[in-house]
């Protein structure tokens, strides 16, 4: 039995992620912002099967309210194994071009509560010298495209963070997990038209998500094949890609 | 184009989809011609649709609520399907108490249809095992329904179609099994009347029974085909445990095949071989549950097969005193040379429904499909009408994309009582097709 806990645990691919961790058995705190929804998402991942459910109510930018969540849930768990951060918004990108408000709030939401959260998280893993940190990433974040750089520039900020935390946390056996999908069919992209075969359903993400964290990974693209298809992408020369529609 | 079509993909609907994530949500503004749930779209013809307005997708509501391990009661969200509800529950030692054909049909579904199974002569509808569930009326309200609450609203549910509003959740009583295996039977019969006998004798001994009919037999062999029948099997060494298949997923039909593939000819083929694959009389086996219900499931959108044009699906049902009607409907597919693989003929018992518009009663019930051929298939269906309008008998809307407003009223005279039950902004092609004989506001 591991002792999990889960940011955005009320997302598509955090609630399908989460659903094989109940049916192993597993003790879980959920964190997300609607007590509904956790609600809801606690039923089932208890009839699934986990050991034990918790589950508190909390906007993840309320960065203040960070550093005593992760002290409860070591009391709520007594102790923790591993930590699947998972929320995260999708911008108008066109929005962020014309206010600035706009492309704060989503980096805000996207990559300065991440750097908050994983601080207090990475001291403790750090100090007890075991763990796993896994975090949902984008493919997104690396390179720029016009269509939705503000977004991809906070799953950047992410990625690079978590670089150094793996570079830092490797010497104390911390695990830390670069999760890149490509497109979801998740309620986050629900205004796309979703065909073709370059969409995945969340719990194939989720299965992904497992295998990653099972076998400390570090940087995984999912489906696998994205890892091919952001190889070719950052190798254009940045003399051509400025000038492709992406 | 939207993505939520029917199974027969005939007719096409041109509709906007409003999924539906959260049970505690409301449910989105009306327009145009309503709105109407939507699960896996498994019914082939157009109670699933709502051209010209919204289909609600209920896939994301796939949670389960609660479960009782020692009585077996399961209260999951309305887009559980029953592939989920039987890979969590067989390995806990509980089966669903009625299950169609395939593993892909939403709870919500299930209930809406009021579907029934190979073992409808013991255990009725679906919707006799439900014990309650929740309805989402587009005024906001949300009324939970069971036999002893909100009866009425239950029984008009209960086979409502989707029109009384979106099923949040429902609770059902499963059955408990020993293991997941089914001790079963095939005889090979090769006649109508041979089928008769063969179901009166073994309805007694068996809780699940099916027959696959060679609908392009004549004359004599007219009605020859493979009786199956079946029983939870009792074998306490046999195990419950997951196994591959449990996850879905079948060899997939990739793309659409072209119109002539279905020919009389392949049909053909395709019915003498599996007339002819069992050469005794008689075969007694045990199999996994999985092949056992839902031979289908193993070859993703098998409708596919059927090409651009879609297919048909003609189910009806006649009583026990008419049933020589389906002679005559065998007959005249034979003589039309239009039957395809799927000929399935079984008798339905006496227990009753809770529904209101609840498809089976007592006598004999037969399932085929038709590719769609145009004006020479609507011209058999409108002959097979003839029958079954004659025999008493009637069409199952699941299955149904032609019966006429007059048909439909005459087989399910509880109609009127029934529209008073609709949600006013809930709406779909069916039942606009169905009711179009009649004037706005005289229902």
């Amino acid at each position: 039995m591991s002792k999990i806990l889960i940011i955005g645990a009320t997302s598509a691919i955090a609630q399908a992620t989460a659903r094989i961790m109940a049916a192993r058995g597993d003790a879980l705190v959920m964190v997300g912002r609607s007590e509904e929804k956790l609600k809801a998402v606690a039923d089932d991942l208890l009839v699934r099967g986990a050991e034990r459910v918790d589950f508190t109510a909390m906007d993840a930018n309320e960065t203040a309210k960070h550093e005593p969540l992760i002290g409860t849930v070591y009391e709520m768990l007594g102790g923790l194994d591993t930590v699947l951060i998972a929320h995260g918004v999708l911008p108008d990108q066109e929005a962020c071009q014309k206010e600035f408000d706009e492309a704060e709030k989503s980096l805000q939401t996207n990559f300065m509560s991440v750097v908050s959260l994983l601080t207090p998280i990475a001291n403790r893993f750090e100090q007890q010298k075991h763990g796993c940190i896994a975090v949902i990433s984008s493919v997104a974040g690396d390179r720029g495209r016009q269509s939705n750089y503000v977004y991809g520039t906070a799953k950047a900020g992410v990625s690079t963070l978590l670089s150094g935390l793996r570079n830092r946390l490797s010497r104390a056996g911390v695990a830390v997990v670069d999760i890149r999908p490509g497109f979801v069919d998740t309620p986050m992209t629900a205004a796309f038209e979703k065909k073709g075969f370059l969409w995945a359903k969340p719990e194939a993400i989720a299965k992904g998500i497992i295998k990653a964290i099972d076998k400390r990974k570090d940087i995984v693209y999912l489906p696998f094949f994205w890892r091919w298809i952001m190889l070719i992408i950052r190798c254009i020369p940045e003399r051509i890609f400025k000038k492709l529609g992406l | 184009m939207s993505d939520y079509q029917s199974w027969g993909r005939y007719p096409l609907a041109n509709q906007q989809a409003a999924p539906v994530f959260w049970t505690s949500q409301f449910l989105p503004p009306s327009e145009g011609a309503g709105m109407l749930p939507h699960g896996l779209g498994r019914s082939y013809g157009d109670v699933c649709l709502n051209d010209g307005g919204r289909v609600i997708p209920t896939r994301a509501l796939n949670r389960f609520i609660s479960f009782d391990q020692s009585m077996g009661v399961l209260r999951c969200e309305t887009g559980v399907s029953l592939l989920e509800i039987l890979r969590f529950c067989v390995p806990r030692g509980w089966f669903l108490p009625v299950t169609p054909g395939t593993r892909y049909v939403t709870i919500g579904g299930a209930v809406a249809n009021d579907v029934h199974g190979k073992n409808h002569h013991r255990a009725g509808t679906f919707g006799r095992h439900v014990r309650q569930f929740e309805l989402l009326r587009s005024d906001g309200r949300r009324i939970v329904c069971s036999p002893s609450e909100n009866e009425s609203l239950f029984a008009a549910t209960i086979a409502g179609m989707g029109l009384t509003g979106l099923i949040t959740w429902a609770e059902i009583q499963m059955i408990p099994i020993k293991n997941r295996y089914i001790d079963t039977r095939s005889i090979k019969f090769g006649s109508l009347d041979d089928f008769f006998a063969l179901s009166a004798e073994s309805e007694k001994e068996f809780d699940y029974t099916v027959s696959w009919i060679d609908c392009l037999a004549r004359g004599k062999s007219l009605g020859r085909g493979l009786f199956m029948c079946g029983n939870h099997s009792e074998d306490t060494s046999r195990g419950l445990a997951e196994k591959k298949g449990d996850a879905g997923g079948g060899i997939p039909v990739p793309f659409e095949f072209p119109g002539f593939f279905l020919n009389s000819l392949t049909v053909k083929l395709f019915n003498l071989l599996y007339y002819h694959r069992q050469i005794r009389k008689t075969v007694s086996t045990t199999v996994d549950y999985t092949p056992f219900f839902y031979p289908l499931d193993a070859v993703d959108c098998w409708n596919r097969i059927y090409g651009k044009r879609g297919l048909l699906q003609y189910q009806c049902v006649v009583p026990h005193e008419n049933a020589e009607a389906i002679r005559e409907i065998l007959g005249r597919i034979a003589a039309s040379g239009q039957g395809s693989f799927l000929a399935v003929l079984k008798v339905t018992g006496d227990v009753p429904s809770p529904g209101l518009l609840s498809f089976p009663k007592p006598g004999v019930t037969l399932a085929l499909d038709f590719p769609v051929k145009g004006e020479r298939t609507f011209e058999l269906f409108r002959s097979l009408d003839a029958v079954v309008r004659q025999a008493g008998g009637r069409l199952y809307p699941a299955k149904d994309a032609c019966m006429s407003s007059e048909d439909f009223q005459s087989y399910y005279p509880n109609w009127r009582e029934f529209a008073k039950f609709i949600d006013p902004v809930f709406s779909s092609s069916f039942w606009r097709r169905v009711t179009a004989n009649v004037k706005e506001g005289s229902a």
